[in-house]
């Protein structure tokens, strides 16, 4: 992103007050000996972390990654040993983090956002189609049978499933999901016939195997001509031939067993037999625009995101309104020389902000309950706050009033002070009385300071996931509707949408993102600097 | 309403007691009864989970918002049927580390955008802010995606580890936290460093020994800022760490109360004083840190 060139170093820019070149160049002097070797040192651990982050890439032959490996650490190399890279030396760690795991991100979901990626459309074509003809694998009489052990490549409880397999003749094979290979150096209990150690695998105890079994029965392993290995059981498994058979020649699956033909539609990623049945097992391809114009032109979609579109506006606008108005109500109210107890007064105030927000929310959601909260039982009643749209919505606001006006107050103290006290005094002599002096003396001032801070805060709560998930995970939902909330932020809704529905739609949400993404948001980690340079210009 | 605090008491005599309240309660006596208020709306909730965390019988329909007594029992339970100091230890672990990385690779830039000229310097500046425009946490979803596919290659840094989810906090270094530091950095006077060049420092030794020391407000300000919000970061968290042990303590407490909300809110209400520990400690430091500008009067004349 940013290009460097420092033959210009020191030289004045446009936009740079022009200063003159130093004796010796802009930065002389070559550093002291600790330097130089925390230098060596520095660079030996990159060169370290590319050989380890090289080795897996080698092993999967994935060239283009290991070509990647080289380039940055290369890039490293040259920017740390050339002297003309100076301004690059402090540029390039920020930039490498902010490159891998903001920009490249930010450009996939753009790209994610234009195909169909969700559960069913994982792989590419091919995958898609290994996996229907292994799924439909049924037993022939003569089929050969196998000795299974399930292992693993990872995790016992999430990493890729792996079918280890004797043979009769007392042969070890291995079958993923992308084939069967021999085994040659697994060590074979000869009683049972079980692989007991394998290179490269984790072989699962029974317990674990169990609580994988649903994974268990999906999982077939691939073999030539149309034909899989599945497991029956947990410990014995058999090759059979597949009854849906893909022919490249019409680009078609065929049941053997019904007779059923089921035509590639490369547009929307799956197989479809005439009556509109499709298949389980899709690939990912290109959408275009489709998911954009889901959730503008679909009604039930539109509908949703327009209602959630606006809330989301109301939400972030009532709160930005609310927290200035409080806030400044209480720096007002505390704006007098001579105060007894203002010290504490301020300290107590100001507690809500110190307190962590993520446990804070949590705890006005349980005040909120309907049978246990505290303002059910302190007021006697029985109402399900959470339980209806306007309640719940006001509760939400309510709760983030709460956690953000003691900002607002330490800035608008802050602001308040930097304001001449003459001016006031000088609108009073003039005749007016104090609210005509806030009106018009101190609030056009005070404006000044706060609308950068006002607009931070708007964008802020724009995206304040954790205010609205953490309260009412986006509920409560009308039965019309059960995949908008009534308080739903666009970005409580895409989170749903991708991960936590039964299916999860990749490609929509990236969508979604996409449509959030060009706002004047900020970061999520500052919240606004606390009182920063306030206090600085206060004493 | 602000200037009549300062205005001079009018006449010369001395009023009666009862005009003598009657004055206090129009100059000063509402903003005590404002204040009340306020501080009440402040505290309440704060003092309810206190006295929930302090709750002989640890449920939240028996939580008062006064202790009702003072027993450690939801303390206990806390640490001897979860695993609190794992969660503990992640939490501290990604708010220390964030907030140190952070502030290191922020200062550097910073230190790049404020005191050197080179091509491209205006548009990297511009660049940050733009980038703003599209945080990182709207990715999620590929984030999601790239690290399914970099959790096999190498599962160290894959889902439920620590550093896989450093790294991706740390994608978010370079920010709006570069900006303000650049603003700092542009206030410490460039004759310090040049004069420090001129006796034969490089520029390392410039940027460590000079400015670095004279920039510790902001310094202090942004890592206290990156510590408070990762600690209580929960969307990037809750999709990357799903295994019980690899949690933060904001995750463990959020599924906590998840499934038994009743019962489990005094083990809550503990776990939740504690997760505020940090940041109220944070802020106490902060207070007394921000004091002045270091570099005011550093030059004369």
């Amino acid at each position: 992103m940013v290009t460097v060139d420092t033959d210009n170093a020191g030289a004045p820019s446009p936009g740079a007050p022009a200063r003159p070149p130093l004796p010796g160049g802009r930065f002389a002097g070559d550093g002291s000996i600790g330097g130089r070797l925390l230098k060596i040192a520095l660079l030996g651990l990159v060169t370290a972390l590319g050989v380890w982050a090289v080795l897996p890439l080698y092993v999967a032959g994935n060239w283009w990654g290991i070509g990647l490996a080289v380039a940055v650490v290369v890039l490293v190399y040259w920017i740390y040993l050339s002297k003309r890279t100076v301004p690059a030396k402090y540029l390039l760690p920020g930039v490498l983090f902010l490159t891998a795991f903001q920009i490249l991100p930010v450009l996939y979901t753009m790209s994610t956002s234009v195909t169909n990626l969700s559960d069913g459309h994982r792989g590419d074509k091919e995958q898609a189609i290994a996996a229907i003809e292994a799924f439909s694998v049924t037993r022939d009489p003569d089929s050969p049978e196998y000795v299974l052990t399930v292992a693993t490549t990872g995790d016992a409880a999430t990493g890729e499933l792996a079918f280890l397999l004797t043979d009769g003749q007392g042969n070890a094979h291995v079958g993923t999901d992308e084939g069967l290979e021999d085994l040659p150096r697994a060590e074979i209990d000869p009683s049972s016939g079980k692989v007991t150690e394998a290179f490269g695998y984790t072989i699962l105890t029974p317990t674990e195997v169990n609580a994988r079994s649903d994974e268990l029965q999906e999982f077939a392993v691939p073999t030539e001509s149309g034909a899989g290995i599945r497991s029956s059981g947990l410990s014995s498994a058999f090759e059979g031939s597949a009854t849906r058979v893909y022919d490249e020649d019409c680009d078609c699956v065929t049941d053997t067993e019904s007779g059923v033909v089921y035509l590639a539609d490369d547009e929307r990623g799956a197989f479809y037999s005439e009556e509109g049945r499709r298949l389980a097992q899709g690939w990912q391809v290109g959408v275009g625009l489709d998911n954009f114009g889901r959730f503008l032109l679909n009604p039930t979609f539109a509908s949703s995101f327009f209602s959630i579109l606006l809330w989301n506006i109301a939400f972030a606008a009532s709160v930005t309104f609310l927290v200035f108005v409080v806030g400044l109500a209480v720096a007002l109210t505390l704006h007098v020389p001579r105060l007894r107890g203002k010290t504490f007064y301020r300290i107590l105030v100001v507690l809500p902000y110190a307190m962590s927000s993520l446990a804070m929310y949590l705890l006005w959601r349980d005040m909120f309950n309907t049978d246990f909260g505290l303002f059910n039982r302190m007021l006697g009643l029985q109402v399900d706050w959470l339980g209806d749209a306007w309640s719940a919505r006001t509760a939400v606001i309510l709760a983030n009033v709460w956690l953000g006006y003691p900002y607002m107050f330490l800035v608008a103290t802050g602001a308040l002070q930097a304001i001449p006290r003459e001016l006031g005094q000088a609108a009073q002599i003039d005749g007016a009385g104090p609210w005509q002096a806030f009106r018009h003396v101190t609030l056009p001032l005070l404006m000044v300071a706060m609308t950068p801070i006002l607009i931070a805060t708007f964008a802020f709560n724009f995206n304040n996931f954790n205010a609205v998930w953490l309260i009412s995970r986006g509920g409560p939902f009308s039965p019309e509707n059960p995949t908008a909330g009534a308080t739903d932020l666009l970005i409580t809704y895409t989170y749903r949408l991708a991960f936590n529905e039964a299916t999860s739609q990749y490609g929509y949400a990236a969508a979604l993102s996409v449509m959030i993404f060009p706002r004047p948001t900020r970061s999520p980690s500052p919240s606004p600097p606390p009182g920063t340079g306030t206090r600085r210009r206060c004493r | 309403m602000t200037m009549d605090a300062s205005a001079p008491v009018r006449g010369s005599h001395r009023p009666g007691g009862a005009a003598r309240f009657a004055l206090w309660s129009r100059r000063l006596g509402w903003r005590h009864a404002v204040m009340w208020l306020v501080v009440a709306f402040a505290i309440f909730p704060v003092l309810f989970v206190v006295s929930a965390a302090l709750n002989p019988l640890g449920t939240l329909s028996s939580a008062q918002l006064w202790p009702t007594g003072a027993s450690l029992a939801n303390a206990v339970d806390l640490f001897e049927n979860t695993p609190f100091t794992t969660w503990y230890g992640n939490s501290l672990f990604f708010a220390l580390s964030n907030a140190a990385v952070t502030v290191l690779l922020s200062a550097l830039a910073a230190y790049a955008f404020s005191r050197m000229r080179f091509k491209g310097r205006r548009v990297g500046l511009i660049g940050l802010l733009v980038i703003q425009m599209f945080p990182q946490f709207l990715a999620i979803v590929a984030i999601y995606l790239m690290f399914s596919n970099i959790g096999e290659y190498y599962p160290a840094i894959g889902f439920d580890t620590r550093w896989g989810l450093l790294l991706v906090y740390l994608g978010g270094a370079l920010s709006i936290n570069t900006w303000l530091m650049k603003g700092f950095f542009d206030t410490v006077p460039k004759e310090l460093d040049e004069s420090a060049q001129m006796d034969g420092a490089s520029h390392a030794q410039v940027f460590f020994r000079i400015m670095l020391p004279l920039v510790t407000p902001v310094l202090a300000i942004v890592g206290l800022l990156v510590f408070i919000s990762t600690i209580n970061e929960f969307l990037m968290a809750s999709v990357f760490l799903r295994d019980t042990d690899a949690k933060t303590l904001g995750l463990g407490l959020y599924q906590l109360v998840a499934s038994q909300r009743n019962a489990n809110f005094g083990m809550f209400a503990v776990g939740a004083v504690m997760l505020s520990l940090p940041t109220l400690a944070v802020f106490w430091f902060l207070q007394r840190y921000i004091t002045e500008g270091l570099t005011s009067g550093a030059v004369k004349g």
